[in-house]
């Protein structure tokens, strides 16, 4: 299964809320910090390398 | 010639007298020798036996008289233990050894998770076992003394220091120092097991390339007889006083500790080995859980840089290099001593063949090929650890830290902890001379790697191996092929079928001298299996095209 970088998210608004809404009172650090646990969490629910390596291709391409 | 004029001063206390100078005739005459190994370490001696055992004669020269006090290496992997096994070194360490399952991850305060290793159903060895250092030298020229007895072409001479060498394009000339003075010997193949500093390399104006880490490990060893549990604690970020960014706490024989401080780049030796901050910071440790400080002696002391990093060539002409000499890495995984061995296991059987003729030069390239690509990945490995345990940029220390802080919670973070990946032979992988894989068996067997143990009657499946190319069949294939050693499995046990076959009703593999698997086939012809010997072995026949 390749990455999927179309739309898939079926609450794009819920879903941006969601994330911003995480970081409700933490600093810095502690932000990054949430992020970095969160990534290792979804990375390993994606379990597949190859999708793993797509996405940070993605990430890094679009910055 | 090159003298020190200083003959033969050691450089460190000995720990075993094991091979004391004895002089010998070869010292008034140069004498040319089919094999010389410089080193007589873990590497140099399990050459020396792998080789001598086969028939080829082998002398070794160390500039001591036996290894030194205190131990460097403490943890001795499975696949050692079964090459020590065959060599018939093995009995001794596993008397001596201590056998650990449980382990302890702690970070800060707080202990994250305990795991237990389990050894594997129907294995003769257990993951690893930790001995020092020394005991397994003395165990190796044990092994040493008890073949010579019975007639196997080894000899070791202790206080022969090698002071120069040249290079020709078949052999190389040694000028060694004695207590009686210089001579000279010549080697049609000269291996230089001669450690990390290898005088031999830098005699020959070769360099390393890789990395070298900054960190300083301060080592204590301390002796207690208090009750303490035998497991292995690593600290991430330990909560105890100046103890630096980890620690590790491992049980050895003898009522022996090993305990590892990670002091980071900025300090001075001198200071951080005095007594009084080395018993600080272990008193620190040892009452973190207990709040007491067991009564305990320092046995020794040391610290350590490591680097990772190895030679770009293990072969220059009839020179090789094995082991340290050839290869660094940090000690966390226990790589060091146990992929030496591996090197020495893979160089034995080859040259071997070669010195008597029965192969030609490609056989022994693929040492080089083999063994440096093992080096790559017990670098990797290595160098993956210490970046984990010592992050160098923000952005890894955040990633580490995030990791440390879900595996206390949720097992999925915990196999990504890493404290050190437990050393294991590696796979020759789609390596020239391996194959064919005709066979859709397990990947653990797969051509390329070491072949796994498991019950067979009474005793084990690598016992019944040879030290040659032998053929196992298991189940419903059976085929033996003329020359070759043959052993047949008609009913594997549930472990064996697991492990060699799968689901499948039969298979044939074909296995090297150092138990590595060559191929292996659902059903194959002698033809074939004697065509992947030829091929592996650079014989005739290597260069023809493929029907
Ligand atoms: C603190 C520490 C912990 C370690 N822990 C582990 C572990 O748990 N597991 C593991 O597998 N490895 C471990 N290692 C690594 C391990 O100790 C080495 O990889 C191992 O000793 C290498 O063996 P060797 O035979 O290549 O070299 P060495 O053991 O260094 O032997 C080289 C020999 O050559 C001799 N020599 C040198 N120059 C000359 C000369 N000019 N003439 C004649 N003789 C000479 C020396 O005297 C010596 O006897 C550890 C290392 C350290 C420092």
């Amino acid at each position: 299964m390749p990455l999927k970088l179309d739309p898939n998210l079926s609450d794009p608004d819920g879903a941006y809320d969601l994330l911003i809404a995480a970081h409700d009172g933490l600093d810095k650090a502690q932000s990054d910090a949430l992020n970095a646990r969160l990534i290792l969490i979804l990375a390993n629910h994606i379990g597949d390398l190859d999708i793993l390596s797509e996405a940070l291709q993605a990430a890094r391409a679009a910055g | 010639m090159t003298s020190t004029g200083n003959a033969v001063q050691a450089n460190y206390d000995l720990a075993f007298d094991l091979y004391p100078y004895a002089r010998v005739a070869d010292q008034d005459a140069c004498v040319r020798h089919p094999v010389v190994v410089v080193g007589g370490g873990p590497v140099g001696l399990t050459l020396a036996l792998d080789l001598g055992r086969r028939g080829t004669p082998v002398v070794v020269l160390d500039d001591h008289a036996g290894p030194g006090q205190g131990s460097k290496a403490i943890c001795f992997a499975k696949r050692t233990l079964d090459i020590a096994h065959r060599l018939g070194a093995a009995a001794p360490m596993m008397d001596k050894g201590i056998v650990w399952s449980r382990g302890r991850v702690f970070h800060g305060d707080g202990q994250l998770f305990q795991f237990d290793l389990q050894p594997e159903p129907g294995d003769r060895h257990p993951a690893f076992i930790n001995l020092q250092q020394p005991y397994f030298e003395q165990a190796m020229v044990k092994a040493i003394r008890r073949e010579q007895a019975a007639g196997a072409p080894i000899e070791i001479r202790g206080g022969n220091r090698v002071t120069g060498l040249e290079v020709r394009d078949d052999h190389a000339r040694l000028e060694v120092d004695t207590p009686d003075g210089p001579y000279s010997l010549e080697a049609d193949y000269l291996i230089a097991c001669d450690g990390a500093r290898s005088p031999l390399r830098k005699m020959m104006g070769l360099g390393f390339d890789g990395r070298v880490f900054e960190d300083n490990f301060l080592i204590a060893d301390v002796r207690m007889s208090a009750d303490f549990p035998t497991e292995r604690w690593f600290w991430f970020q330990p909560p105890f006083k100046d103890s630096g960014q980890s620690a590790l706490l491992h049980k050895q024989p003898d009522d022996v500790w090993r305990i590892d401080f990670q002091l980071g780049s900025d300090i001075v030796r001198e200071v951080e080995l005095q007594d009084d901050r080395v018993r600080a910071r272990v008193d620190a440790m040892l009452s973190s859980q207990t709040g007491e400080v067991p009564a305990y002696d320092l046995v020794w002391t040391s610290i350590y840089r490591f680097q990772c990093r190895r030679m770009r060539q293990f072969r220059h002409g009839p020179v090789f290099f094995a082991g340290d000499s050839a290869h660094q890495v940090s000690p966390f995984g226990a790589r060091g001593a146990n992929s030496g061995v591996q090197d020495a296991e893979n160089l034995a059987w080859k040259l071997d063949l070669v010195v008597k003729g029965k192969a030609g030069q490609p056989l022994l390239d693929s040492y080089h090929t083999e063994r440096a690509f093992a080096a790559d990945e017990n670098i990797l490995n290595s160098s993956r650890s210490t970046d984990f345990m010592t992050p160098k940029t923000d952005a890894s220390r955040l990633f580490r830290d995030a990791v440390l802080d879900l595996a206390g919670r949720y097992a999925f973070a915990r196999p990504l902890v890493n404290s050190g990946r437990l050393s294991v032979p590696c796979v020759y992988e789609a390596h020239h001379g391996f194959g064919p894989d005709d066979f859709d068996g397990p990947v653990k067997t797969r051509p390329g790697s070491a072949c796994c143990d498991g019950p067979l009657g009474n005793g084990f499946l690598l016992d019944a191996l040879t030290d040659g190319f032998t053929v196992l069949t298991l189940g419903q294939a059976n085929l033996s092929v003329p020359g070759l050693a043959h052993l047949h499995i008609e009913r594997p046990t549930a472990e064996v079928a697991a492990r060699f076959l799968g689901d499948a009703p039969g298979a044939v593999y074909l296995i090297r001298p150092d138990h590595h698997i060559l191929a292996r086939w659902a059903e194959t012809t002698p033809d074939a299996v004697l065509a992947a010997v030829a091929r592996a072995t650079g014989q005739e026949g290597f260069h023809a095209p493929e029907a």
